[in-house]
């Protein structure tokens, strides 16, 4: 690591001694708009310093749960607790919490310092000592050398570092990161994503970090909760989440998964003729009707002219190539090595074997499913 | 093509000349370009000859012989100063006023009650509707009689004649900027509404605010109706009135008058400017 790259993160490690984690409670919440509940009776614990992404489709209510907790929303029902206090009667301004936004929300009139040292200002720090704050906090993002820039002369992705910087120099109880990086192309969002979890592991802050993107909540975080219609579907670590989700819904949207039509048999199922045991049976009940739900990862094919499946799409993703093979109506992914992949034409008949240890299984869907690679 | 079309503007706006390929430009129509032309004429005579008319009477005696005397006389004719100080105390009270009144109005609206647009849309348009004689005659009969005694009951009036002006200007400029989010994001750091207003809001609606001085401060200084039926003599009542005693220095008055209301709108907005330039040079000083 060179000189530059040090720097940021021992500014980080000689910060890191003012923030203090804060435990964050939400219990119960309630949140209706007309006939929408936004939350629907959400709660989550989350612990000093951890970092939890809130992860889920549009509309599940992730941000409207970001937003009461940042006090831009009044409850129906429920409370939220930070450190054992209750803030139904604190305000916005008063409940310390950095926030990121997902449109750049730098104020145009000010300069990068300026934007860094408004909230030193609204807490009454002397001049000379939210300047000096606001360039250590510059510093600690990279971007010491833009302090005199405008937001209309930065990049979309230096724009959302000094929000960040803006949040971290108050000194926040909890960061708050709504889609921060949606706006932001590949590149700076992989190196940006990089950045605030670097921080945010050496400033042991609290942080709920809101996004739709999977990879970007599994990557980052130490927790993700998977919302669904207002609800907590599941909170755990990426790779619990990912292995054991506890509802069909958690194993559908985390990760990639094909439904197959499978019999039932005691615990366990016959997939393409394989008898598996299943995986999570008691979290799913007793089911008749079930489907196994497959990763990609889980399948094995082989070249066979007499196999009952034959490849119908490819995509190549980098060190694998993920192919859809067609098995009677069923159409199921599956990850090949790409040097092997590269060996099997579409329309090349195989045979499927299921090579996990268990398999997932959720309610039988009626429709028709179809997919592409 | 209509991708095409913010490119051939930036290419126009750094004076080059637009190139579309794969196109056969279109011919210019000189008869198009002809009939523009005739319309801006006629516009320009339509504005500068009054002017041009005025100008002229106010340098000539009554001979009709060039002639310096009227605008000579102006500061010594009775009444002048006190018309002219008063017509000036009245649009600072009114500008201060309106956007006291309409800069946090605007912003809540914007804000919290989205769906009152339309509904503040149509009333501010009201003032233009209704009749100034109509509003001034139930302005008196309504308002206290300590109110009424005093010339600052013309500037509450004219708060309400602004209105259409400057609601719109500063809806404009609140649509142009994410005000939500720079509000959630101040209050976020710790910002109160009133520190929002003035550290956030206000500073990004300058263009707003000074369109909407600028309008105000005109109307005020050309208002007639409302001020001479609360028997006021503001500046454009004294222009009225002195004319019947000489017409050279009330028309000399009037075109001073007009002239001196560009100039403080020149002021006004250099002053702005210059403000601008000195903000950003000091916040890059640091």
């Amino acid at each position: 690591m060179n000189k530059e790259q040090n720097g940021p993160l021992m500014r980080a490690a000689s910060l890191g001694s003012h923030y203090q984690g804060a435990q964050v409670n939400l219990d119960r919440l309630v949140r209706v708009f007309g006939q929408t509940r936004a939350l629907d009776g959400f709660s989550i614990s989350i612990e000093p310093g951890e970092f939890v992404a809130l992860l889920g489709p549009s509309g599940c209510g992730k941000t409207t749960a970001l937003r009461v907790l940042a006090g831009f929303e009044r409850l129906d029902g429920g409370r939220v607790f930070v450190d054992g206090q209750d803030l139904a009667r604190v305000n916005a301004q008063s409940r310390d919490m950095g926030m990121v936004f997902q449109s750049y929300s730098l104020f145009p009139n000010m300069n990068a310092l300026n934007n860094v040292a408004y909230g030193l200002r609204m807490r009454g720090q002397r001049s000379q000592v939210r300047k000096k704050k606001a360039a250590e906090v510059l510093g600690l993002v990279g971007l010491a050398d833009q302090a005199t820039k405008y937001p209309h002369q930065m990049s979309g992705g230096q724009q959302q570092r000094i929000a960040l910087a803006r949040a971290l120099a108050i000194e926040p109880r909890v960061l708050l990161l709504d889609e921060p990086l949606s706006a932001l192309d590949a590149k700076v969002r992989a190196d940006l994503r990089d950045q605030i979890r670097s921080l945010q592991q050496r400033l042991s802050i609290t942080t709920v970090f809101v996004t739709h993107d999977q990879e970007e909540a599994l990557s980052m975080a130490d927790r993700v909760c998977v919302m669904s219609k207002g609800r907590n579907e599941q909170t755990a670590t990426p790779a619990v989440l990912y292995a054991r989700p506890a509802t069909p819904f958690v194993a559908e949207f985390v990760g990639v998964s094909s439904r197959v039509p499978v019999e039932t048999d005691s615990n366990q199922v016959v997939v393409f003729g394989q008898t598996c045991p299943v995986r999570g049976v008691d979290a799913f009940g007793v089911m008749d009707s079930v489907d196994a739900l497959l990763r990609p990862e889980d399948i094995a094919i082989e070249v066979d002219a007499a196999g009952k499946g034959f490849v119908t799409h490819r995509s190549f993703l980098g060190a694998t190539t993920r192919l859809v093979v067609q098995v009677g109506e069923i159409p199921v992914r599956v990850d090949v090595r790409s040097e092997t992949a590269a060996d099997i034409e579409l329309g090349t008949h195989v045979s499927v074997n299921v090579i996990s240890r268990d398999v997932l299984v959720a309610p039988r869907l009626r429709a028709k499913v179809s997919v592409s690679a | 093509m209509a991708s095409l079309i913010p490119e051939v503007a930036y290419e126009e706006m750094l004076g080059g000349v637009p190139e579309v390929q794969g196109e056969p430009q279109r011919p210019r129509r000189p008869r198009l370009r002809l009939w523009r032309g005739i319309v801006l004429l006629l516009a320009g005579v339509y504005f500068l000859i009054p002017l041009y008319a005025g100008l002229r009477f106010s340098f000539q005696n009554d001979a009709g012989q060039f002639s310096l005397y009227a605008v000579k006389a102006i500061p010594s004719q009775t009444g002048f100063s006190a018309a002219f100080f008063l017509s000036l105390r009245l649009a600072a009270v009114t500008t201060v006023l309106t956007i006291v009144l309409m800069v946090p109005t605007a912003t809540y609206v914007h804000l919290k009650l989205p769906k009152l647009r339309r509904v503040l849309d149509f009333v501010t348009i009201l003032p233009i509707v209704i009749p100034p004689i109509v509003l001034i005659l139930g302005v008196l009969h309504a308002a206290p009689l300590w109110l009424r005694s005093s010339p600052y009951l013309l500037s509450l009036v004219y708060v309400i004649l602004a209105l259409p002006f400057v609601y719109r200007s500063l809806d404009a400029g609140l649509s142009a900027i994410d005000l939500k989010t720079l509000v959630e994001a101040s209050r976020s750091l710790g910002g109160k509404w009133i520190s929002t207003l003035w550290h956030v809001i206000l500073p990004n609606l300058r263009a707003a605010t000074l369109s909407a001085t600028v309008l105000t401060i005109a109307l005020v200084l050309g208002e007639f109706t409302m001020a001479s039926l609360d028997l006021w003599t503001t500046l454009p009542v004294w222009i009225y009135q002195f004319s019947q005693l000489d017409a050279h220095i009330a028309t000399a008055v009037s075109m001073l008058s007009l002239l001196g209301t560009w100039v403080l709108l020149t002021v006004i907005i250099s002053v702005d400017r210059s403000q601008s330039r000195r903000t950003r040079r000091r916040t890059e000083a640091l």
